[in-house]
């Protein structure tokens, strides 16, 4: 029992460090293929498909995190006395973690998917193959194209996150929390400074590009048949996601130390 | 020009092809034979680099490509087309673009250009005027059609057929077979073409070879074949014979 068990721990442990090699491996060979020039039509294409794609979802997970942020903050901070201070800690948070983390999740979900799923049925359904018999590489025509797009739409996506964020704590501040709209605008102003805003996009990018990458590695190495499909498509999310959790632990300790 | 030498390839530890050995000459027709998993895809796909053999030497235009990296095998893929078994057309694209694919990738055309030879290529295989149709619009004898000129559109010297016609009905099937033996008349084309269709064969074949369980078990010209003494050969030929009665008349 207890030897199986570890068994398969170990094994999946293995296929972990596996995949990871395998991942790396294919962020290198893209990040290789950036030295050529891209295909711009395309990547503006891939951009807007992916921006009008994940917004609407973006801006309202956005709406109501500002808003229940400001509920929270306000809450305790008047209790303190310290209700000045409320605009500049939402938007800090915001600017600094929320927006980056949450529009990735969002995104995660949606292009991630996405992607996923259209390259694991071009996978299944031998259009890869074609590609590459048709002299053209998978990588450069696929992955290059949609690993720029994410990791260059994903920080315009994060402005628009927290643009909405902000407006949302500032409309539950002014008109549930009882605090001034000067002061809300105010504290922004005073505690805020440009890198709480820059850092996240720079997290963005960072976010973007796993997406894209997880993405189409999944896609890339998705199962035979219709089902192995839909488990690619799962597996990208979960994957990206935790991924983006982990590495904005250290994005964090990098930029705001 | 194409010549497999004791080429053997397996997965997962499973033996597919066992010391397979074959030589398709300039401007040939070959065709391959042989029952459902026998390997037959899996010799297409070791020729076009889409597989790495376990063993063995594969010469395509006198060199060796068993151990060619993606970007050598490119400039060979060039000079390659392939008919998918299941067609594989790009199905975010339309016909026409996926006909210009390859013209779009590799050459300097401009899009006149590019215009002219899809209408040329899609007149050939009987489907003019359907540039701007999905391939889920199309029923499957259309798709591999389209397959076909999407393959022949940067005139390749060989081209590689799998099972062109099956899933196509009989009339289908042999305007497929004349359009594989008028591209090998008019291009001048080396090609391998797998098929389960024995009217197909006799009718596009120089030679035929048959594979079983992953062996050459025969391997001759149309009448060699059918003249052949070996029970595997005649219980495939004829069991396919029985149920298309011109080719058992042609027989
Ligand atoms: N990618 C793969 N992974 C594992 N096994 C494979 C793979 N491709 C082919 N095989 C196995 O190799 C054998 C031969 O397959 P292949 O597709 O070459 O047969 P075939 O002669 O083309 O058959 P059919 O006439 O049905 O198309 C089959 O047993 C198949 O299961
Ligand atoms: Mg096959």
């Amino acid at each position: 029992m207890v030897v199986r068990f570890l068994e398969k721990i170990g094994r999946s442990v293995i296929r972990g460090f596996e995949n990871g090699g395998w991942v790396i491996i294919l962020a290198l060979e893209a990040l290789g293929h950036l030295r050529r020039r891209p295909n711009w039509r395309q990547v503006l294409h891939q951009m807007v498909h992916l921006g009008v794609d994940s917004l609407p979802i973006v801006m309202l997970t956005m709406l109501f995190t500002g808003m229940v942020m400001t509920v929270q903050t306000a809450h305790e901070f008047i209790r303190y006395g310290a209700q000045a201070s409320v605009g500049g800690v939402v938007f800090i948070a915001m600017g600094r973690e929320l927006a980056p983390v949450l529009t990735a999740v969002v995104f995660a979900g949606r292009v991630g998917a996405a992607i996923t799923a259209e390259i694991g049925s071009m996978k299944v359904t031998e259009q890869i193959d074609a590609l590459r018999v048709m002299a053209t590489n998978p990588v450069a025509y696929l992955v290059v194209p949609r690993l720029i797009s994410c990791a260059l739409m994903l920080p315009v996506l994060c402005i628009f996150a927290n643009v909405i964020g902000t407006v949302g704590g500032y409309l539950v501040a002014t008109t549930f929390a009882g605090i001034s709209s000067f002061s809300y605008l105010h504290s922004i102003k005073m505690f805020a400074v440009i890198s709480d805003v820059t850092g996240g996009l720079v997290k963005t990018m960072v976010f973007g590009g796993i997406v894209a990458i997880i993405g189409c590695h999944k896609g890339l190495t998705a199962p035979e048949g219709a089902e192995g499909v839909g488990k690619a498509t799962t597996g990208s999310v979960v994957t990206s996601m935790i991924l983006i959790f982990i590495s904005n632990y250290f994005l964090s300790l990098l930029l705001y130390r | 020009m194409i010549k497999l030498v004791n080429v053997s390839m397996g997965f997962n530890g499973k033996s597919v092809l066992n010391n397979v050995s074959l030589e398709v000459s300039q401007g040939e027709t070959m065709v391959i034979i042989g029952p459902s998993g026998s390997g037959k895809s899996t010799i297409l796909r070791l020729l076009v680099g889409l597989l790495k053999p376990s063993a063995g030497e594969i010469w395509i235009s006198d060199q060796e490509v068993s151990h060619y990296s993606e970007d050598r095998f490119n400039n060979l893929r060039r000079n390659m087309g392939m008919v998918f078994q299941y067609s594989a057309l790009f199905d975010s694209m339309t016909v026409g673009e996926n006909v210009a694919f390859g013209l779009r990738q590799h050459t300097n055309m401009t899009e006149e250009e590019i215009a002219r030879v899809v209408r040329r290529k899609l007149r050939m295989v009987g489907l003019s005027g359907q540039e701007e149709k999905m391939p889920n619009q199309l029923s499957g004898g259309m798709k591999k059609r389209v397959s076909l000129a999407r393959a022949i559109a940067l005139n390749p010297g060989i081209v590689l057929y799998d099972e062109p016609t099956a899933g196509l009905d009989p009339m289908m099937s042999a305007t497929i077979s004349r359009l594989i033996a008028s591209t090998r008349r008019i291009l001048k084309v080396t090609s391998i073409v797998v098929t389960h269709d024995m009217e197909s064969a006799f009718w596009v074949a120089d030679r035929i070879a048959m594979i079983y369980n992953g062996e050459i078990v025969a391997c001759g010209t149309v009448s060699q074949i059918k003249e052949s003494d070996n029970p595997l050969v005649q219980r495939f030929i004829n069991g396919m014979a029985s149920l298309g009665n011109s080719a058992r008349r042609r027989a």
